[in-house]
C-alpha cells in the first residue's frame, strides 16, 4: 500500500523564524497517526504546507499521491480538514456552514450528519457568532466526518471538547479506522493519542525526532524497574543503567531496554525478592524529547 | 470599585492601538480649514473679488451639496462655507469609527471579555471609548480654531468653526454609543452609525435646498448654523449638547441592562440545513455582502432622489450663470448650468458608492485574516475563484449602485421637468461611467490583497481620501494637473453636460483589470493566514 502521506526534508521560514527545520513524515494508508508536540513545535504549519495554504521553502510533500501545492483543489476532494482554531462565519448558522463545507468538499452524507449531530449534542440552528469554541470544534467535526473522503487532517481537534464529547471523538475516529479511511491526528493530549494513534511522530522545533509505533518506541527506550533484592547491589556503573535510588536491599532505577537482559542477570544473581517492572508511558517519552527544553527553561 | 474603575487604563490602551490612525484624522480635520483659508486669500485678495463669489455660491445648486453661504465678503465666511461640511462628516466617521472599535469591536472578538475579567468597571469600557472619539474630536477642533487664527481669521468665528467640529465629533461619538449597544455585530453597528450620518447630511441637503425647517431635524444644519464668521449663534451649540448627552445617557442605560456579548435587537436562530443553492463560493459570498449591498442600495435610491430632486430651483438662478458653472466645473460638473450642477452631484456619487468598492474588496483580506478563508480553501474551492466571488461584488455591486442613484436622480428630476424617460436614460448613464474609475479602486486593493496583504486595508483606503481630497480642494490648493490625474474620478467624463467619451473609461476599466489580474496572480503564489 502506498502512504497516504510523504514529507521529506520539508523546510518552512517566516521572516527569521525556522518554523519547520526539515520535517520527515510518512501516514500509512488506512493507519490512525498521531502528530505529537507542543504549542509552537510546528505541528500546524505542517498541516497547512500539506494543505497547500503555505508553500514550503524546500524539501518533498506527497499527499494521496499528489503534489500538495500544485493539486490542491483535486486533492481536497479526498480530504477533510479540522482546524485547531475554528472561525464561523458571525450570521451563517452552524447547519449551513456544515452543508456549505460538506458541498464544496463534494457531497456529505445526510444520514452522517443527522447522526454525528446527535452523538455530539450539536444544535445547528445556532448562528456562527454565539457558538462557543467548543461548539465551533464540533461544527468543523460534524462537517468533516459527515463527508466521505479518503483521509481526515484533524489539528488539536478535541481542545475545546469536554471528556464526554472527548469520549464521542475517540469512538468516531475507531470507526473511521475501521472504515479504511486514513487520519492525521495532531495533538499535544497524550492519553488521545496512546488511547487512538496506530503510529506516532514526536515534533520539536520544526523537526520530527522520533517516530513509530508506541511499541517500538518503548522498545528503544528505558523501562522503570523497582526491586527487593536479598543482598545490596550496585547498579550505578552498570552500562544502560539510570537515575539509580538504592536504600538497603531495595533498589529503584530506569534500564535501557536493550541492556534490559544483562541488567535482570544481574538482579538475578543478587536474588531477586519481589520485582515491579513499568514500561514507559507516553508522556515519558514525550517529556524525555523535551526534556533538555524543561532544563533550560 | 465603581463602574468606571479601569477606565484611564482603556483609555491610553485605546490611544496606544490607534496612534498612528487617530492622529492622521486629527490633522487632516484640523488643518483642512486653514489650508483652505490660505489658500482663499491669495485667490480673492480684493473685497470685490470676494462679493462676485460670494454672489454666485449662494446659488441654489451650490447650497445643496455644501450649505447656504451665511455672509458675503469675508475669507472666513467663504471658507466655513467651503469645509464645514466635509469637517462635520469627516470628523463623524473618525467618531464612529473610533467608538465603535473600542467598543463593539472589542466585545465580537471576545477580548473585551478577557479585560472585564479583571479589575474593570461595568461602564469603563464604553466610557474610554467615548473619551477616546470625544478627545480626537476635540483635538481637530482645536488644531481647525487655532489654524484658523493663525491664518489671521477673526477669532470669534475661529473658535466657533472649530466648536461646530469638536462638538459635532462628540455628537456622533455619543451616537455610535448607542449604535454599539444595538447589534452583536460591530459591522451592523458601523453601519448603524453611519447611516445616521448620511442621512444627517441628506436632510440638511433637502433643507438648504428648499425648506429651511428640514435642516433644523439634522445635527449637521446645527454645525453650519452656528454660522462661524457670519454671526455667530452659539446657542446651536446647545442643541448639539443636548443630543449628544441624551444619547450617551441612553448608551449607558442601555449598556446597563444588557449581557457582555448581546445585542439588543435579537439574535434569531438560522435554520438548521442550508439552502440548496448554498454550494459555490460565490453563493456564499452573496449570503455576506447581501446585508451591506442591500443597505447601501437603499442609501444610494434615497440619496439620488434627493439630489436629483433639489435640481429643482437651479435653473431659475438669475445671477451669474457662467461662474457658478466654473465653481461647479471644479467640483466634476460641466456644461449647462443645471448639467453642471447634476455632474458635480454624480461626481460627488462614485466616490461616495466608491467606499462601498473599497469595502467590499477589503473584505478578501477581512475574510483572510478572520481565519475563515483557511477551511474553504481545504475543500475543492481553487484561490482565484473564491477571490473572484467576492471581487464579483466590487465590481458588480459598484456599478448597480451608481445605476440606482443615477435613476433615482433622474426620477425625481425628471418628475419635475415632465421628462421622466430621458432624464432617467441620461442621469443613468451619467452616473454608470463614474464605475470605472471607482474599479481602479478595488483594483489597486486587490493588488495589494496579493502582493502586499498587510497593507491592502491601509492604503486602499487612504487612496481613496486621496481620491476625495484631490477632488475637493485640488483646485483650490491650486495643485498641478499631474497630481489631480493620478485620481482615477479626474478623467471620467463630466456628463451629463461634458461630451461622452470611450477612451478614458477603456482604459480606466484596463488598468482596474491589470491590478486585480497582478493581485490575483500573487495570490496564488503566496501563503495564506
Amino acid at each position: 500500500m502506498t502512504d497516504a502521506i510523504a514529507v521529506a526534508g520539508l523546510t518552512k521560514s517566516f521572516g527569521s523564524t525556522r518554523a519547520l527545520d526539515g520535517v520527515d513524515l510518512t501516514v500509512r494508508t488506512g493507519e490512525v497517526h498521531g502528530f505529537l508536540g507542543p504549542n509552537g513545535a510546528g505541528k500546524s504549519t505542517t498541516i497547512r504546507v500539506l494543505l497547500g495554504l503555505l508553500k514550503a521553502d524546500s524539501g518533498t510533500a506527497t499527499l494521496l499521491g499528489g503534489d500538495p501545492w500544485r493539486d490542491a483543489a483535486e486533492l481536497h476532494r479526498r480530504l477533510a480538514y479540522v482546524p485547531g482554531d475554528v472561525n464561523l462565519w458571525p450570521n451563517l448558522s452552524g447547519g449551513e456552514v456544515i452543508d456549505l463545507l460538506g458541498r464544496l468538499r463534494g457531497g456529505l452524507d445526510p444520514r452522517r450528519r443527522a447522526t454525528l449531530l446527535e452523538r455530539f449534542d450539536l444544535d445547528p440552528t445556532k448562528k456562527g457568532r454565539t457558538y462557543s469554541k467548543g461548539n465551533r470544534q464540533k461544527v468543523a467535526l460534524v462537517a468533516a466526518l459527515a463527508s466521505d473522503v479518503e483521509l481526515l487532517i484533524l489539528d488539536e481537534p478535541t481542545s475545546g471538547l469536554d471528556p464526554l464529547m472527548e469520549a464521542t471523538f475517540r469512538a468516531c475516529i475507531n470507526e473511521e479506522r475501521a472504515d479504511g479511511r486514513t487520519v492525521l491526528l495532531s495533538s499535544h493530549i497524550l492519553s488521545e493519542v496512546e488511547a487512538l494513534c496506530d503510529r506516532v511522530s514526536i515534533i520539536r522545533a520544526g523537526k520530527v525526532v522520533d517516530t513509530g509505533t508506541l511499541t517500538q518506541m518503548r522498545h528503544l527506550s528505558r523501562t522503570s524497574i523497582t526491586a527487593e533484592l536479598a543482598a545490596p547491589i550496585d547498579l550505578a556503573a552498570v552500562p544502560g543503567v539510570h537515575d539509580v535510588v538504592a536504600e538497603d536491599h531495595r533498589v529503584a532505577f530506569d534500564v535501557d531496554n536493550n541492556e534490559l537482559d544483562a541488567v535482570m542477570r544481574r538482579l538475578a544473581e543478587a536474588g531477586v525478592r519481589s520485582l515491579t517492572s513499568q514500561p514507559p508511558t507516553l508522556e515519558e517519552l514525550f517529556l524525555r524529547h523535551y526534556a533538555d527544553d524543561l532544563v533550560s527553561s | 470599585m465603581t463602574a468606571l474603575t479601569g477606565t484611564g487604563a482603556l483609555l491610553r490602551l485605546a490611544l496606544r492601538l490607534d496612534r498612528v490612525r487617530l492622529p492622521v484624522w486629527v490633522l487632516i480635520i484640523g488643518t483642512l480649514p486653514a489650508v483652505t483659508a490660505a489658500q482663499y486669500q491669495e485667490l480673492y485678495p480684493t473685497k470685490e473679488s470676494l462679493d462676485q463669489v460670494s454672489g454666485v455660491i449662494s446659488n441654489p445648486s451650490l447650497v445643496a451639496i455644501n450649505g447656504p453661504l451665511f455672509a458675503g465678503g469675508s475669507i472666513g465666511a467663504l471658507t466655513a462655507w467651503k469645509v464645514l461640511v466635509t469637517e462635520v462628516i469627516l470628523v463623524g466617521l473618525m467618531a464612529i469609527l473610533t467608538v465603535i472599535r473600542h467598543s463593539r469591536v472589542e466585545e465580537e472578538t471576545g477580548r473585551l471579555e478577557l479585560l472585564r475579567a479583571g479589575v474593570l468597571g461595568r461602564h469603563a469600557p464604553l466610557t474610554a471609548a467615548l473619551l477616546a472619539a470625544g478627545s480626537a474630536g476635540v483635538a481637530a477642533g482645536t488644531i481647525a480654531a487655532l489654524g484658523l487664527i493663525g491664518a489671521r481669521q477673526p477669532a470669534a468665528g475661529s473658535l466657533a468653526l472649530g466648536a461646530a467640529v469638536a462638538f459635532t465629533g462628540l455628537l456622533f461619538a455619543a451616537v455610535a454609543g448607542v449604535a454599539a449597544q444595538l447589534t452583536e455585530s460591530a459591522r451592523s453597528a458601523t453601519a448603524i452609525g453611519t447611516a445616521v450620518l448620511g442621512g444627517a447630511y441628506l436632510l440638511r441637503a433637502v433643507g438648504d435646498a428648499g425648506p429651511t425647517w428640514v435642516s433644523w431635524l439634522s445635527p449637521i444644519g446645527w454645525a453650519l448654523r452656528l454660522r462661524p464668521y457670519a454671526g455667530e449663534r452659539w446657542w446651536t451649540l446647545g442643541l448639539v449638547t443636548v443630543l449628544a448627552l441624551a444619547c450617551v445617557a441612553v448608551a449607558f442605560v442601555l449598556a446597563g441592562r444588557r449581557d457582555l456579548g448581546a445585542g439588543l435587537l435579537p439574535q434569531r436562530p438560522g435554520p438548521a440545513r442550508a439552502e440548496p443553492a448554498l454550494r459555490s463560493p460565490f453563493a456564499l459570498a452573496w449570503r455576506l455582502h447581501r446585508g451591506l449591498l442591500i443597505g447601501w442600495v437603499i442609501g444610494m435610491a434615497v440619496w439620488g432622489g434627493v439630489l436629483g430632486g433639489s435640481a429643482k430651483g437651479i435653473g431659475d438662478a438669475t445671477l451669474d450663470n457662467e461662474r457658478i458653472t466654473d465653481l461647479l466645473s471644479r467640483l466634476g460638473g460641466a456644461g449647462a448650468l443645471v448639467d453642471a450642477y447634476l455632474g458635480a452631484v454624480l461626481g460627488i456619487t462614485g466616490l461616495v458608492v466608491a467606499a462601498y468598492t473599497v469595502q467590499a474588496t477589503l473584505r478578501l483580506r477581512g475574510e483572510e485574516t478572520a481565519g475563515r478563508l483557511e477551511p474553504l480553501l481545504a475543500t475543492r474551492t481553487r484561490r482565484v475563484r473564491w477571490a473572484l466571488s467576492h471581487l464579483a461584488f466590487a465590481v458588480f455591486g459598484t456599478a448597480l449602485l451608481l445605476a440606482v442613484a443615477g435613476a433615482g436622480a433622474g426620477l425625481a428630476y425628471g418628475a419635475q421637468v415632465g421628462d421622466v424617460g430621458g432624464q432617467t436614460a441620461a442621469l443613468l448613464g451619467a452616473a454608470l461611467v463614474q464605475a470605472p474609475a471607482a474599479w481602479v479602486l478595488a483594483g489597486i486593493g486587490a493588488a495589494l490583497f496579493g502582493l502586499a496583504p498587510r497593507l491592502a486595508g491601509g492604503i486602499t483606503w487612504a487612496a481613496l481620501v486621496l481620491c476625495l481630497l484631490v477632488l475637493e480642494i485640488g483646485e483650490i490648493l491650486g495643485l498641478s494637473q499631474w497630481i489631480i490625474d493620478v485620481s482615477p474620478f479626474a478623467h471620467v467624463p463630466k456628463l451629463p453636460g461634458a461630451d461622452f467619451t470611450v477612451a478614458p473609461l477603456l482604459w480606466l476599466t484596463v488598468a482596474a483589470a491589470a491590478l486585480a489580474a497582478a493581485g490575483l496572480a500573487a495570490f496564488r503564489r503566496r501563503d495564506v493566514g
